[in-house]
Parts: C-alpha cells; sequence; structure tokens
C-alpha cells in the first residue's frame, strides 16, 4: 500500500533555531500516527508543515507520491488534509450548523439573491455529526454549550464530511478528563475505521497507544524513531517520551534525596 | 437536563419542555424589544400627544437617521470592531457633496457619487490599517475620526472661508436628490419622513444579509473567534474591510440624508454621535467583545432612542433628563444582554 503522506528527512529552522531536523514517518489509510514529545519538541513545527501553515527548509513532503509544499492552511485542506486544533476548533456563539459549514456554506440562489440553504444545512450536520455515533439534541444549539469532547467531536465530524483524507487532530485530549478523552479517541477510531489517514498528536501515550499504528517519537526537533505498534510496547514508548535514560537519571537522583 | 419522563410528541425528549420560552428569550433583541414597549408605554401616560401620528412622525424621525447607522454599526460590531469615525463621517460626506454641488458646480447626482466613493475609501482604509496592522479598531478608527474632524474644519474654511457650506438648494439636480434623500410622504394627513422609509429598508436588508447569507455568517464568525474562522477558510480580512466599508457607506447615506434635508452643513457636525450608534446597537443586544447581536435589535435601540429624545421634550420636562435616561438605559440593557447571554450560552447536558 502506497503511503497517503510520506514524511522524508524533513527539517525547518526558525532563524538560528532549528526546530526539526531529518523527521520521517508515514501516514496511512484506515491508519493512526501518532506524534508523540514533550513541550518544545517539535511537534507543532511538524503538524504545522502538514498543515501548510509553514513550509520545510529541506527533505520532503510527499502526498499521494507527489512532492508537494503547501503555501497555505487553505491549499492544505484542498488537497484534503485537515486539521482539527484543540481550541481553534470553532467559534462558540455560533450554532453548531453553521460552524459544520463554516467556510463551506450550501446556499440556494444565484447573483444578489444567493443565500445560505439552511435546512439542507441543519440536516447535512445532524445526519453527518449522527453518522460519528453523536447524538445532538439540537443542531441550533451554540457550540459553546457542547462539552469538549462534543466540541472536537464536531469538528472531526466536519472533516470527515468534507471529504478530508488524512485528519490531523492537535492535542484533542489535552483539555480534557478522562471520559471526554476517551469519547474523542472513539470518534478518532470511526474516522480511521472510514478510512482516512490520522495523526495524533499528544504528549500523553496512554491515549496514544490504544489507537494508534504507528509512534513518532520527537525531542528537542529531532525523532527518536518512528516505531510500528509491533516493535514497542506502552513501556517502552513512555520511556521514550519522557526522554529515556535522562528520566532514569532524574530518578536516580530523586532517589538519592529520600534515601 | 435529562428528562426521564415519556413525551408522545416526536421531539428530542431531553430539549426541556417550555423550549420555545427558552429559545424566544435567547434571541438578542428581546431585551430591547421589551424596553421599547415599557419606554412607548412609558410616554404614552406622562405625555398627551406622543402616541398620536403627530407624535409618531416625530420620534421615528429622530430615530430614523440614527438607525440607519445603528445598524451599520451593529454589524461591524458582530464582526468584533469599532468604528469611531462612523459620526464624524456623516459630516464629511455630506461636506464632500455640499462643496463639489456649490463651490465646483457639480451636479448634485455626481457630488453625491464622488462623496460615495470617498467613504469607501475611508472605510476601506480603516478596515485596511486594522486588519494589516492588529492593532485595536478602537485606536485606528479614533485615529481616523480626529483625522477626519481636522479636515472637515481646515478643508471647509480654506474652501468656502467659514464653517458652514449652504446653498446646495441651487444646485443642479437638487429637487430629484432631494425626493430620493429628504422629501416627505403624507399618510392620513401627517407627513413623515422618507429616512424612516430607508432605516426600515435597511435595516431588512441588513438582517437578512446577516443570518441568510455566507457574508453574515462570516460576519459572526470572524467577531467570534477570528483564528477558528481563518483556519476554516473564512476571508477573515475581506470580511471586516467590507464590514468597515458598510459602516462608511451607511455614514454617506445618512450624510447625503441630512445635507439634501436641511441644505446646510456644519463642518463640526456629527462629532459624539458614534457613542449614540454604538449604544444604539449595545441596547440592541450587540456583545462589546463581539460575534453576537441583532440588526433588528439595534434598530430597535435607535428606536428608544428616539422615542426618549422626543418623549422628553413632549412630556415638557428639561432634555437635560436625557443623558441621565440614557445612562440608565445603557446599563439596564448591559445588564438583561448579559443574563440573556448566559441563558443561550448555559450547557444544558
Amino acid at each position: 500500500m502506497n503511503p497517503l503522506i510520506e514524511v522524508d528527512r524533513i527539517g525547518k529552522s526558525y532563524g538560528s533555531v532549528v526546530a526539526l531536523r531529518e523527521v520521517s514517518t508515514v501516514v496511512n489509510a484506515g491508519e493512526v500516527t501518532c506524534v508523540l514529545g514533550d513541550n518544545g519538541a517539535g511537534k507543532s513545527t511538524l503538524i504545522k508543515i502538514l498543515a501548510g501553515v509553514h513550509q520545510h527548509d529541506t527533505g520532503r513532503l510527499r502526498l499521494d507520491g507527489q512532492d508537494v509544499r503547501f503555501a497555505s492552511p487553505r491549499e492544505a485542506l484542498d488537497r484534503g488534509i485537515a486539521t482539527v486544533h484543540q481550541d481553534l476548533a470553532v467559534v462558540p456563539l455560533m450554532s453548531v450548523w453553521r460552524n459544520f459549514f463554516l467556510g463551506s456554506e450550501p446556499t440556494v440562489g444565484a447573483g444578489p439573491l444567493r443565500r445560505l440553504d439552511r435546512r439542507t444545512g441543519r440536516e447535512t450536520a445532524r445526519r453527518a455529526i449522527a453518522d460519528m455515533g453523536i447524538d445532538l439534541r439540537d443542531v441550533e444549539q451554540p457550540v459553546g454549550t457542547l462539552s469538549g469532547g462534543e466540541r472536537q467531536c464536531v469538528a472531526i465530524a466536519r472533516a470527515v464530511h468534507f471529504g478530508a483524507k488524512v485528519l490531523i487532530l492537535d492535542e484533542p485530549t489535552a483539555a480534557l478528563g478522562v471520559k471526554q478523552s476517551g469519547v474523542v479517541l472513539r470518534y478518532l477510531a470511526q474516522a480511521r475505521d472510514r478510512g482516512l489517514g490520522v495523526v495524533l498528536i499528544t504528549h500523553n501515550p496512554h491515549h496514544a497507544y490504544p489507537v494508534g499504528n504507528r509512534f513518532l517519537v520527537l525531542t528537542r526537533g529531532a525523532s527518536l524513531g518512528s516505531f510500528e505498534k509491533a516493535d514497542i510496547t506502552l513501556a517502552e514508548l513512555t520511556r521514550q517520551m519522557a526522554g529515556g535514560e535522562e528520566l532514569e537519571a532524574l530518578e536516580h537522583e530523586l532517589r538519592g534525596v529520600s534515601g | 437536563m435529562t428528562t426521564t419522563t415519556e413525551r408522545p410528541d416526536p421531539t428530542d425528549e431531553r430539549l426541556a419542555p417550555g423550549g420555545v420560552v427558552n429559545r424566544l428569550v435567547a434571541r438578542p433583541e428581546v431585551g430591547a424589544l421589551l424596553g421599547a414597549l415599557v419606554v412607548l408605554v412609558f410616554f404614552t401616560v406622562v405625555a398627551d400627544t406622543f402616541f398620536t401620528t403627530g407624535g409618531a412622525a416625530t420620534w421615528l424621525d429622530d430615530s430614523a437617521t440614527l438607525g440607519i447607522m445603528a445598524v451599520a454599526v451593529a454589524l461591524l460590531m458582530i464582526g468584533g470592531e469599532f468604528d469611531l469615525s462612523a459620526g464624524v463621517m456623516t459630516a464629511s460626506t455630506a461636506l464632500v457633496t455640499a462643496i463639489l454641488a456649490t463651490e465646483a458646480g457639480l451636479n448634485v447626482w455626481l457630488a453625491l457619487l464622488v462623496s460615495l466613493v470617498f467613504a469607501l475609501g475611508v472605510g476601506a482604509l480603516n478596515g485596511w490599517l486594522v486588519v494589516r496592522t492588529g492593532l485595536p479598531s478602537f485606536i485606528v478608527t479614533l485615529g481616523t475620526f480626529l483625522a477626519l474632524q481636522g479636515l472637515n474644519l481646515g478643508v471647509t474654511r480654506l474652501v468656502t472661508g467659514s464653517v458652514q457650506v449652504s446653498g446646495i438648494r441651487a444646485a443642479e439636480g437638487y429637487e430629484s436628490a432631494g425626493f430620493v434623500f429628504a422629501s416627505w410622504l403624507t399618510i392620513d394627513g401627517t407627513s413623515f419622513q422618507i429616512s424612516i422609509l430607508w432605516w426600515l429598508g435597511v435595516t431588512g436588508l441588513a438582517a437578512w444579509v446577516l443570518v441568510r447569507t455566507r457574508f453574515g455568517n462570516w460576519t459572526f464568525a470572524v467577531g467570534g473567534s477570528a483564528p477558528s474562522a481563518r483556519a476554516v477558510g473564512v476571508p477573515v480580512a475581506r470580511t471586516k474591510i467590507l464590514l468597515f466599508m458598510t459602516t462608511a457607506v451607511a455614514g454617506w447615506l445618512v450624510g447625503s440624508i441630512n445635507i439634501l434635508r436641511f441644505t446646510t452643513v456644519q463642518a463640526n457636525q456629527g462629532i459624539g454621535l458614534e457613542f449614540q450608534f454604538i449604544i444604539a446597537a449595545v441596547i440592541g443586544g450587540c456583545l462589546l467583545t463581539g460575534g453576537y447581536g441583532s440588526v433588528i435589535g439595534a434598530a430597535i435601540g435607535a428606536l428608544i432612542f428616539g422615542m426618549a429624545r422626543q418623549g422628553i421634550v413632549f412630556a415638557d420636562w428639561n432634555s437635560d433628563w436625557f443623558m441621565l435616561f440614557l445612562g440608565i438605559m445603557l446599563l439596564g440593557a448591559v445588564l438583561v444582554n448579559n443574563t440573556f447571554r448566559r441563558r443561550a450560552e448555559r450547557v444544558r447536558s
């Protein structure tokens, strides 16, 4: 199977600061690629390159086998890469269906009489969200009244509905409680089962491990490796993420303090 | 709000009973509507001639030009921005029209066209500066407000040697333009200013655009959360610039109505009105932080304004009391809006 996205030794510098160095991984259709790392590890930089917010300086980014370089988030979106940001996903005071279609509203009529097709909008949104397994009481309610998990799900349903091939989820569980995180991971799995390639960014290996097929661990801008699930255990992943040997050294020191 | 009781109707059982009432009070303009009724009843009781066709013609006239501006300012505020130059813009456009028609001898229609282009230019400049610099529109438009105020006085004095321009009545095209912008309609023996029709038309059009078109959707979005809007592909900069241009065009419309009606314009006119527009929009349910509000509410806010200002005259009180009334009204409206908005946003789970 050809990968949807192939990240090949990509690098990015901001002035003299090297944010990302020789990072490689792949995203396959129907699979979840997890990007793990502590704060400042380069997760956001990688995601911004995939989403078209920034451009890479070195290495190659291939979409469906073709070399690409996105000029803008809109271009990435048009090529089928949708990003759901943790806090940027929705406009809280707007209704669910208006959020769902924001930027791609269905219209009827032509010229100056072109107007929103509200009935289609409401019903399509309700159906698309129901297909993801969320039964919303009322698509006219402001998104701000939904729980954090439901909000993420509206954003995921939107990306799926608008034909995304790749779904990038930027720390979807960071601000959520245990139960809500589980809910979001379930919708993520739904998107995966529908054949989307999913990129999950997180610093929580316990969220990544159950749903992931592949784990890219970043630290200080460099890759510690891109592991297939069969090649790594949760314990090993956690250790890698926390900085491996460094943590052991720290533990040793802490033991020294208490002992 | 989970209810376990079974209900026969096919709607979702998790919608609370009384959903209609909830939905009604969740609308931003409801507070203003109640306020307008209170003011109407109050002045009808204290002043005999207030609630007559003649009385209505007076307070509707007062509300009309304010209402046109309040509607445009409400759109801009929903889009998350302010325009402090909106008040002085009504004078600037009137001055451009008047100077071109009297001093340069242009046909009034041509003068109106030039001042419209001028207004579009200033609006675009306001918007471009705001989206380009990322500075608060409060400061940027305060700058254009002061600059326009200086230009109004400076240019008028240079061209006419005084601080007012009059004599547009003699200009070519005055009759037809005056008919469109400043004539009287007689209904049932009472004369109503045509500006009332403009007000209703502008309100209807703006309300339709806001809730029924993509542009309206984008207006809510750029005011509610510009980064989210940008992330899903809404042209944030274009939307905001167009909203600033809309306010400027409304200023042009009001300036044109004023110059053709009174045939004289003072160079220092319009200063301080910008806050009245914002007050009317806020009374009508607009949030100062953007992303929420109503055009119809803003029109009702202007109506409250006009009714109170004229009602105080009808009741034979000193007009000094108007500002006190306005302050109380504004505070009351903000408190009511706040409560209603919380209700609208309340987590229903």
